[in-house]
Formats: structure tokens, C-alpha cells, sequence
């Protein structure tokens, strides 16, 4: 169970690896990595901030709760803020489990939580100026269904 | 009380953080907006779209009836767009 907020970029493959590597109960890993793209506006780059303490305190706890609600063997959130030019990776999400079916919902569970109620922000840097992105009724509906069940 | 400021709150009031002085009859989220909406263009302009604020009082997300006193830590930001 780890949580990491930084500015720098992560390896993703060897961090898959580290947790197949140290734990022999592990049977399946499953991983989500979220990049910057190229909106229609044609972005430069976007910038995300945080709130540092609360933020780390927010992903702890919903770590936490993907570990009750199925059988995970490890988890990890990397989150990155700063500035990211498009290409580069804001996110990776890893949950390891002993069978798929476990890996692959807390990973969505996760990273459907991420995009609404953890206390990031994007701006993004347009043609026309620098603009914060506006938050998304579909996102808000992603993490919502994880309610309902 | 120590308030921060993320997103645009911070590009309109102008400020990341401060520590205020709360005048009387401040009880809860709901009177501290409309207080700090009163001191100047900047914070009336940031906070005049309430369904877009985003509160926290130390470091819990709450809603504008929570009571607050001196001595918490309370933020306000737009809805998240992390991930």
C-alpha cells in the first residue's frame, strides 16, 4: 500500500515489477496510467496543484477502503503535480490481487475516485490564455456507481 | 483562522493563504463567504458562483452549515480535477 505525490515522473514498468517481485501471492496486476493529451483547443501543457497534506490524507484513506471493499494483495497511487507537457504521465494507479476480477474493479474504483474527489486541479495553457479545467458530470457519474453497490 | 485559497480562488482573491481575525458573528462556512465576499472586488468575485465552491475544514470536506471557530484551517477550491 503506497502513496506518492510528486512533481517528478515514475517509471511505471519498474514499479509494476518491484510489487509482482515481492509478493508470491500475487496473480494478477492490474494498471491504469493517465496522460496528458492534446484536447481540441490544442493544448501546450497543463498544470496541476494540489493541496498538499489533505491530498495525501484523501488517498491514504480511499486506499484503505479499496482494500476492504476486495482482496488486494499491494496497491499503488502515484500522482504527479506541476507542470506536464502532453505525452508526459500524471497518474498511475497498480492494484495487485490474487485473481483478476479483484485488480482490474479496484483499479476503476480508484481511479473514477481520483478524478473527482481528490483535491487536484488542472489548468490548462490554450491558444487564448491559461484556463482551469471545469470539472465533468460523466466523471462524476464514473465514481458515483461505486456507490451504489 | 487560517484560510487557503487553491485554483481560481487564489488567481481572483489574489492570495494563497492568510491568517484572519474573525469578526463577530462568524459561526459557520455559509457567514464566512459572505464575509470575506465583503472585503474587496477580488473575493466577492471569487466566491460569487456558490455552486461552484468547494469547502474544507481541516482538511475534510464539508458543507457551507459546518460550524467554524478560530484556529481551524479552512479552504476553498473549485470541484476537482485530478487524475
Amino acid at each position: 500500500m503506497t502513496i506518492r505525490v510528486q512533481s517528478q515522473d515514475f517509471d511505471a514498468g519498474a514499479e509494476i515489477a518491484k510489487i509482482s517481485a515481492t509478493n508470491t501471492n500475487v496473480g494478477g496486476v492490474c494498471s491504469f496510467i493517465g496522460v496528458v493529451r492534446e484536447s481540441a483547443d490544442t493544448i501546450s501543457a497543463m498544470t496541476l496543484e494540489h493541496y498538499p497534506g489533505m491530498t495525501e490524507k484523501l488517498l491514504a484513506k480511499i486506499e484503505a477502503e479499496a482494500q476492504e471493499r476486495w482482496p488486494l494483495e499491494d496497491s499503488l497511487i502515484i500522482h504527479r503535480y506541476g507542470r506536464m507537457e502532453p505525452g508526459e504521465q500524471i497518474v498511475l494507479v497498480v492494484t495487485a490481487s490474487a485473481h483478476r476480477k479483484a485488480a482490474f474493479e479496484a483499479c476503476e474504483f480508484l481511479i473514477d475516485w481520483l478524478k473527482t474527489k481528490a483535491p487536484f486541479w488542472k489548468s490548462e495553457e490554450t491558444a487564448e490564455g491559461t484556463k482551469w479545467v471545469e470539472a465533468k458530470a460523466s466523471d462524476d457519474q464514473a465514481a458515483d456507481k461505486w456507490s451504489e453497490k | 483562522m487560517k484560510i487557503l485559497y487553491f485554483a481560481h480562488f487564489r488567481e481572483k482573491a489574489n492570495v494563497a493563504e492568510e491568517e484572519v481575525e474573525l469578526p463577530d458573528g462568524i459561526s459557520d462556512v455559509n457567514s464566512l463567504i459572505d464575509w470575506l465576499e465583503s472585503r474587496s472586488d477580488g473575493y466577492a468575485d471569487a466566491f460569487a458562483d456558490r455552486d461552484h465552491i468547494r469547502v474544507a475544514v481541516n482538511q475534510e470536506h464539508v458543507d457551507f452549515d459546518t460550524l467554524v471557530k478560530m484556529g481551524d484551517e479552512v479552504a476553498f477550491f473549485p470541484p476537482m480535477t485530478g487524475g
